[in-house]
């Protein structure tokens, strides 16, 4: 049973990759990227029930704290340089 | 299978089942903001069911606690992250697609 709900959450997995290179805009990337993450937490957590050990959560509860940290910080920075993706250089 | 095995079995079931239909939803709607309500609403619940599943395979022990924590972590910070992408959308301009306005084609069909 778990090895088939690990199955399916890898599929999300990937359709959530499958729309981040699709994506025509930025905030579609990042909106898949934060699914994608999310994901990633509830397969470790998976895994932490295939292999018995309970200690991988702990790997999981971090895994989703950086994932929020680093899609607010993404947000961040394109709110602060304004919408053109393609602009280099540091915000203003 | 004991009854718990039958519980925990159907809450990963359907937490998985929402899972890929949150996937699907990313590739069926047409514009980002449907996009992000359909990624969004799975997400969130997908992980509830989920984490729920996992709690009760490990039964009453530290791992139950973690997940609980990982779940309430999940439960408050999935809904802000979709909120502040929405906001940094639309404060960039993206506005939502009308069917009215800008014909019927949506705007973004891969």
């Amino acid at each position: 049973m778990l090895a088939a709900a690990g199955i399916a959450v890898l599929v999300s997995m990937a359709l959530a990759l499958a729309r981040a290179l699709l994506g025509p805009t930025l905030y579609d990337r990042i909106l898949a990227v934060n699914m994608f993450g999310t994901k990633t937490v509830l397969f470790i957590a998976l895994v932490a029930a295939l292999v018995g050990r309970g200690d991988y959560l702990d790997i999981a509860l971090l895994y989703a704290l950086i994932n929020f940290i680093g899609v607010i910080a993404l947000l961040r920075y394109h709110e602060v340089s304004g919408v053109s993706e393609s602009k280099p250089g540091p915000p203003p | 299978m004991s009854l718990l095995g039958i519980i925990a079995a159907l809450l990963l079931g359907s937490g998985a089942l929402l899972g890929v239909i949150g996937g699907i939803g990313l590739h069926r709607m047409p514009d980002f903001y449907t996009r992000l309500h359909a990624a969004g609403v799975t997400d969130t619940l997908c992980s509830a069911l989920f984490l729920g599943g996992l709690a009760i395979h490990f039964g009453p022990t530290l791992a139950s606690v973690k997940l609980a924590l990982i779940f309430m972590f999940l439960m408050f910070t999935s809904p802000t992250s979709c909120h502040a992408l929405a906001n940094t959308a639309f404060n960039a301009g993206l506005r939502p697609w009308q069917a009215s306005s800008t014909g019927s084609t949506p705007p973004s069909t891969p």
